[in-house]
């Protein structure tokens, strides 16, 4: 819909333009920058071109990096969109007990990212970690920071704490709207609970879904607080992500040059994935969506 | 305020929503925008609010250009579907917020003419209560009292009784009717039904699929539909349509078996095939002396309506309908006779337009 | 098909209702016949939705029985009813074509495919929309989704009754007449049990054979579209059905004359006996479609001034005063009319008497 222009709302917009600028662009370019350039000291940087870019793509270590960090995105993907959906759907829609669900849910989202990583930390330990010490006394030997297998368990299993209620809530919402003279059609028509979930519920959904889906897939794909703290990317780089991996190139060793061309590598992906998934899940609605 | 649209055009991305719209309205007048859902008459009503900008042509207030200019700078006020009230705020709230945002009255003036309209309105005894508690058709008289209370030279209405109970539909209509009779404010009520359009009076624009079909005083749009289109939407129950051959003698053949001589008003045709139109309430199912026209057909169905039945009779693959006063009953499948007068039918060509109306004569025949 | 019947029937949605007004429904006993068309008309808010809702067993009545053929059925959930409900807005499933939304009802109950086709290519052809049944759902209008809607019920064979909550709200008015046309034709055809939810009184009185007035949660009269409008039982009645309603005058009762501000009407004396022993408020109706409306003065006729005239295309309304009243009348379209002086003629048999708001013959 075309509105009539209206001057005034350019003057409005141009303090968060202004910002943007400050925090997002000047940044950005201060990365390509340094991404095409050998900075041998403080006066002397030598143009290298697509140096950088080659010798990090042939870095056998982001290598694994990378196909650690697909593994673990697929994982949550697969587990938290359908637990987000079961858990919506178990919720109240009535009364006291709704709103007591919904503030329960809420709370792992309010806590910050380091602190969530330092509860498990210690959660996990077989020690003084409640979880750790009862897993260990079930006869299942367990121990975060020797065995991988259970470092990748305890990540997973706190990513899915951390940010499944936000899948919960958005398919909460989503729920809510959807009419109810659908579901009594549906009663009347003597359809299963699965044929009202496939056929009413998921098809309404589809707009709460890609939200969920893409929001999960972005933050997941650039994770970096929580397992740091939890494992620091161990045992071995086990549970070294993307980000992780990133950071200890540019920080660690400062080679800010690698690091700066993996990192427009690293959004160049997010941007390619994130553009194929939105179409995908846009495109299934189409063909008669109204 | 007049209200100009020259040439009003608006394509959304390639498809185009309405075209060619030139309408002129007096200061004062009330003019109903009749059309089926879905053929733009939101749009347009959008479109002479300034809340969306045309693709094509100009809108002109009072003789200026307004077309670029926002909503907030026009002198308007506007009624929808669904009751839009603030939902935190009381009835006497509600009805003063125009005028405390315009910022240039007394408290004292707000009060007087708070009241005033929402006497107008019949809700002054629920000044004190929130929209919530409120039924439908005080929620909506709440909205209405909100646009009268700012005194705009152009009032804007988006169907605003669908969702309304029939009987309170009415009273609504009767009401709003008195109001527009005794404000200077020119008035644009969009509406699917066409007895809306008959009991508002004043001008009607027919429009249909984007376009304007007709202009003109509602009474005599209804008189001399401009095309069958038009003769389909402004008719309630919708207007029947035989094909018809007019051949030499002023003779005119429907079917191998019905053939009637023409009336004076269809005797200046050319001979070729035409369309026939005739409102339900013009058939008869007895012979009466001016019906020449009779067309054999078996009963499909009969509804009883209290005061009226209508009968939908089938002759050769077409559905006629009949309405008759009082309380008749058919059989399905009963043979009868619906009688025409001639002087009655619409004419009109195979594109569709108007070629021949009956002649009304003042105080009916 | 089925035989319906409502035994002590009363919902309220309040945990302890106390107060009649507490009562979404009030105390009802009711029969439906089998293979009838009825019509629930009434205001919004007068329990018609609640009380289809209770048939079709997407509530639970807080008191009383449903039975159908004489079977309770008041603790059995809508799919073990054989009903089938159309809505107000059309509800459609989206992601299928229109074919698999008419053969949804039958698949749910284990139908074999073949019989499925079958039925779904009967009841496509019924509903003239045979051309669209490849094509998704979603993509059609609102009269043809209705009509989806309508063949999800009328596809399985042994639907007792079809339940219609003011189906035809989002429909454009010349598409109306088509879709009524096809439910009267649907009725005559199949002979099923129909029950209509509307508030819109055309729609009820030219769908149904007997209508159920509600107002305020309670049956006001039952009868047919004739009963309604010509012996209204009460003056909700009077008032709810006609367009206008029904003119209403207070009066007094002078031995076996009504009396109107000073002017005399002659009762029969049955009538006139009736209205003393009822007692309370009395009030003179007539429907403005049989005020006679007469330009030059006759025996029985009464002086009266026309204050407007207004042309309504198929016929007129006059606003008329006479003794102290303003009353409506519904005349043809060519029928003479100025504002000015005029005579009305109110025949006697079409005028109702009303005591405190019932009638009283």
């Amino acid at each position: 819909m075309q509105k009539t222009e209206n001057n005034k709302a350019w003057f409005l917009v141009l303090p968060v333009f202004v910002c943007v600028a400050f925090s997002a662009l000047i940044p950005l370019m201060t990365v390509v920058n340094y991404s095409v350039q050998d900075i041998l000291g403080p006066n002397q940087r030598v143009f290298v071109g697509t140096e950088w870019f080659l010798e990090v793509l042939q870095d056998e270590d982001l290598h694994d990096a990378l196909i650690r960090q697909i593994e673990f995105s697929a994982l949550i993907l697969l587990i938290e969109i359908p637990l987000g959906i079961a858990l919506a759907l178990a919720l109240p829609t009535q009364g006291w007990r709704t709103s007591l669900c919904l503030v329960l849910l809420a709370l792992p989202l309010l806590i910050p990212w380091n602190v969530v990583g330092t509860i498990w930390q210690i959660f996990g330990r077989g020690d003084i970690g409640l979880g750790g010490y009862v897993v260990n006394a079930l006869g299942v030997s367990y121990n975060y920071t020797a065995e991988p297998l259970d470092a990748w368990v305890t990540v997973v299993v706190m990513d899915i704490w951390h940010w499944t209620p936000l899948v919960v809530l958005l398919c909460y919402a989503g729920l809510r709207a959807i009419p109810d003279a659908y579901y009594q059609a549906a009663r009347i028509d003597g359809a299963s609970a699965w044929a009202v979930f496939r056929y009413i519920q998921l098809p309404k959904l589809r707009g709460v879904l890609l939200i969920a889906f893409l929001l999960r897939f972005m933050d997941s794909f650039m994770i970096y607080t929580e397992p740091f703290v939890l494992t620091g990317g161990g045992p071995g780089n086990s549970t070294t992500f993307l980000s992780q991996y990133l950071t200890t190139l540019a920080v660690g060793q400062f080679d800010v040059g690698p690091a700066a061309a993996f990192s427009i590598i690293y959004f160049l992906i997010i941007l390619l994935l994130s553009f194929i998934f939105y179409t995908v899940i846009q495109n299934m609605g189409k063909g008669g969506a109204s | 305020m007049t209200l100009v649209l020259d040439g009003i055009g608006k394509r959304v991305g390639g498809v185009l929503h309405l075209d060619g719209i030139d309408l002129t309205l007096p200061a004062g007048s009330v003019t109903v925008l009749l059309a089926p859902t879905l053929a733009g008459k939101t749009s347009v009503l959008r479109m002479m609010a300034g809340l969306d900008r045309p693709t094509a042509g100009r809108v002109l207030v009072d003789g200026q250009d307004v077309t670029g200019i926002g909503v907030r700078k026009r002198n308007i006020a506007m009624v929808y579907q669904q009751f839009v009230n603030y939902p935190s705020l009381t009835v006497y709230d509600n009805i003063a917020s125009p005028l405390r945002m315009a910022n240039n009255l007394s408290a004292g003036e707000i009060d007087r003419r708070v009241r005033a309209t929402a006497a107008t309105m019949h809700i002054d005894s629920l000044l004190d209560r929130l929209p919530g508690q409120l039924s439908g058709g005080q929620q909506q008289r709440t909205a209405i009292a909100r646009a009268l209370v700012k005194d705009t030279g152009l009032l804007l209405l988006d169907e605003p009784l669908v969702n309304l109970d029939y009987k309170l539909r009415e009273e609504l209509r009767a009401e709003m009717r008195e109001i527009f009779a005794r404000r200077q404010v020119t008035v644009v009520y969009a509406t699917t039904e066409p007895t809306e359009a008959l009991m508002l009076g004043g001008n009607t624009a027919v429009l249909d699929a984007g376009r304007l079909l007709q202009f003109g005083t509602t009474i005599d749009v209804y008189h001399r539909p401009a095309s069958v289109r038009v003769g389909e939407v402004f008719s309630d129950p919708p207007m029947n349509l035989l094909p018809a051959e007019l051949g030499a003698e002023r003779m005119a053949r429907v079917s191998a078996d019905v053939a009637f001589a023409v009336a004076p008003h269809m005797r200046g045709l050319a001979t070729g095939r035409y369309r026939l139109g005739v409102r339900a309430n013009h058939i008869s199912l007895e012979p009466t002396a001016a019906a020449s026209l009779a067309v054999p057909a078996k009963v499909e169905l009969s509804e009883i309506s209290g005061s009226e039945t209508f009968v939908h009779a089938r002759h050769n693959g077409l559905t006629l309908v009949v309405q008759r006063a009082g309380v008749h009953r058919y059989e399905l499948g009963q043979p009868v006779t619906l009688y025409i007068d001639p002087g009655r039918l619409f004419a009109f060509d195979v594109a569709g337009a108007l070629v021949a109306a009956p002649d009304r004569e003042p105080g009916g025949r | 098909m089925a035989r319906i019947e409502l035994k002590g029937l009363a919902h309220s949605y309040r945990a302890m209702p106390s107060a009649p007004t507490d009562y979404a429904l009030r105390q009802m006993d009711m029969v439906w016949e089998d293979g009838g068309a009825y019509a629930l008309l009434g205001p919004s808010g007068c329990g018609k939705t609640t009380l289809l809702n209770i048939i079709s067993g997407l509530i639970r009545p807080s008191q009383g029985r449903v039975l159908f053929d004489g079977r309770d059925v008041t603790e059995l959930a809508p799919q073990q009813r054989n009903i089938a409900q159309v809505f107000q807005f059309p509800v459609i499933y989206d992601t299928m074509t229109v074919f698999d939304n008419l053969a949804f009802p039958l698949r749910n109950r284990g139908v074999a495919e073949a019989e499925v086709t079958t039925r779904v290519h009967e009841v496509a052809e019924m509903l003239e929309l045979t051309a669209d049944l490849k094509r998704r759902a979603s993509g059609l209008g609102a009269d043809a989704k209705q009509k989806i809607s309508l063949g999800r019920g009328l596809v399985r064979k042994d639907v007792a009754a079809i339940l219609f909550d003011e189906p035809l709200t989002v429909i454009d008015p010349h598409l109306k007449w088509i879709l009524r046309r096809k439910l009267k034709q649907i009725h005559q055809q199949f002979r099923l049990s129909l029950i209509y939810v509307t508030h819109d009184q055309i729609e009820a009185l030219t769908f149904a054979d007997q209508v159920v007035v509600m107002y305020d949660g309670q049956v006001v009269q039952l009868g047919t579209p004739q009963q309604l409008f010509e012996t209204p039982a009460h003056t909700f009645v009077g008032y709810f059905i006609g367009s206008p309603g029904m003119n209403l005058m207070p009066c007094k009762l002078d031995g076996d004359v009504v009396v109107i501000d000073g002017l005399r009407l002659p009762l029969a004396p049955e009538r006139a006996q009736r209205a003393r022993a009822a007692g309370g408020q009395l009030q003179l109706g007539i429907r403005p479609e049989f005020l006679q409306c007469l330009a030059a003065p006759q025996a029985d006729a009464i002086a009266a001034e026309i204050q407007a005239v207004e042309d309504l295309g198929n016929y007129k309304i006059v606003t008329a005063r006479f003794a102290g009243n303003t009353v409506k009348a519904k005349l043809p379209e060519d029928a003479p009319a100025t504002v000015g002086a005029a005579w009305l003629l109110l025949p006697r048999e079409r005028m109702q008497l009303y005591a405190d708001g019932r009638s009283v013959g």
